[in-house]
């Protein structure tokens, strides 16, 4: 037991210092460390999971709860969870601080106008890669490309855009 | 932190604000929500400090906006202010996922219907992701510089697939010297 729990902390203390760009990059290391490398479930189980934490209100990586609960219940979860965030939320916290402090120097303005551009490209950037990962057929494709024309441009609540595409996936296998 | 200046949000405010953008980002589409909330809704950042938390926060490893609530939660009130919006952001989640989770391990695989659901959500949860990088692009990218950085990430990363991190240590620099260039220019 107490091995897991130090496997679980190791593992996703390491992936979420190598989560560049976000948490859905290290996915497929997850994948392979849990089911390959720890034998803790099967390629099915992962996939579940990552649907059922992509499903809850919250971020996505949350995933690292379900992985720590099936490994070593209730403390396998709650090692996972401190392994996961702590690390990177130390980060941030002080890179926070150095921020604040540096207030309205001229550096600083140059730096955020020089980040605008980066922040965007990434959000394009991890969006792609994401449809590339998690979705199949063109139905997905056009319900996330008519939600961004939407979002973009309307002022449309996205409670309603999320029942639209969970309607319009429903109605499609109806259909099918 | 001692020094909380005068019309910043309370610890309590602070929690709600971002309980509220974890309850509501069903499927993803943190930032979008994050935006929404902080920046339209509650005026705690203008969008130039948004953007620039938002870029941080993805470049520092680990979740992007778990990152950016503690960024938020930084600025707007230290450690205690941190705290705040990490446990309000993750908190009932948490909860949420670990009922799921007990759910699912004491029965055999989810649902067919409820899975179909959950992928038309998801698909819309990632076009409001590209929706927002749609809204920043055009109310930021004024100059032919910075629209070529964000077109050279967004292709090099998510077409071509090269390391992110590759990406960055040659474009954050070139953007950096682009900033440079706009501002003397």
């Amino acid at each position: 037991m107490t091995v897991i729990l130090l496997q679980l902390f190791w593992l996703f203390a390491i992936l979420s210092m190598l989560a560049f760009g976000g948490g859905a990059g290290v996915m497929p290391d997850m994948q392979r460390a849990a089911v390959e490398t720890y034998h803790w479930m099967t390629p099915g189980e992962f996939l579940d999971m990552f649907a059922i934490s992509r499903a809850a209100p919250g971020p996505g990586s949350l995933i690292v709860i379900l992985i720590g609960q099936k490994a070593a219940g209730l403390p396998g979860a709650a090692v996972s969870f401190v392994a996961m965030f702590l690390p990177s939320c130390l980060v941030v916290h002080f890179l926070a601080r150095y921020w604040h402090r540096a207030g309205q120097s001229a550096w600083r303005e140059v730096v955020e106008k020089a980040l605008a551009p980066v922040a965007i490209g990434l959000t394009f950037a991890s969006g792609l890669a994401l449809m590339r990962a998690t979705e199949t057929g063109l139905l997905q494709y056009a319900i996330t490309i008519g939600g961004a024309g939407v979002f973009a441009f309307t002022k449309i609540g996205p409670l309603y855009m999320l029942a639209a595409g969970a309607a319009a996936m429903l109605l499609a296998s109806f259909i099918a | 932190m001692t020094n909380r200046e005068v019309g910043k949000p309370t610890l309590t405010a602070l929690f709600l604000g971002f309980a509220h953008i974890g309850m509501m980002s069903f499927g993803g589409g943190l930032a979008a929500w994050t935006r929404r909330e902080v920046v339209q809704t509650r005026g705690w950042l203008n969008e130039q400090q948004f953007l620039s938390g938002y870029a941080l926060s993805q470049l520092v490893p680990g979740a992007t906006n778990v990152n950016l609530a503690v960024f938020i939660g930084t600025q707007m009130g230290g450690v205690p202010g941190a705290v705040a919006c990490f446990l309000g952001l993750t908190a009932l989640p948490v909860a949420i996922v670990l009922v799921a989770g007990t759910l699912y391990l004491g029965s055999h695989g989810t649902s067919l219907w409820l899975s179909v659901a959950l992928s038309g959500m998801g698909a819309v949860a990632l076009g409001m992701n590209l929706g927002l990088g749609v809204r920043l692009a055009l109310n930021h990218l004024r100059q032919v510089g910075p629209i070529l950085v964000t077109l050279s990430i967004a292709v090099g990363i998510g077409v071509l697939r090269l390391p992110l991190p590759l990406v960055l240590a040659v474009m954050m620099p070139i953007s950096l010297a682009v900033a440079w260039w706009v501002r003397r220019a």
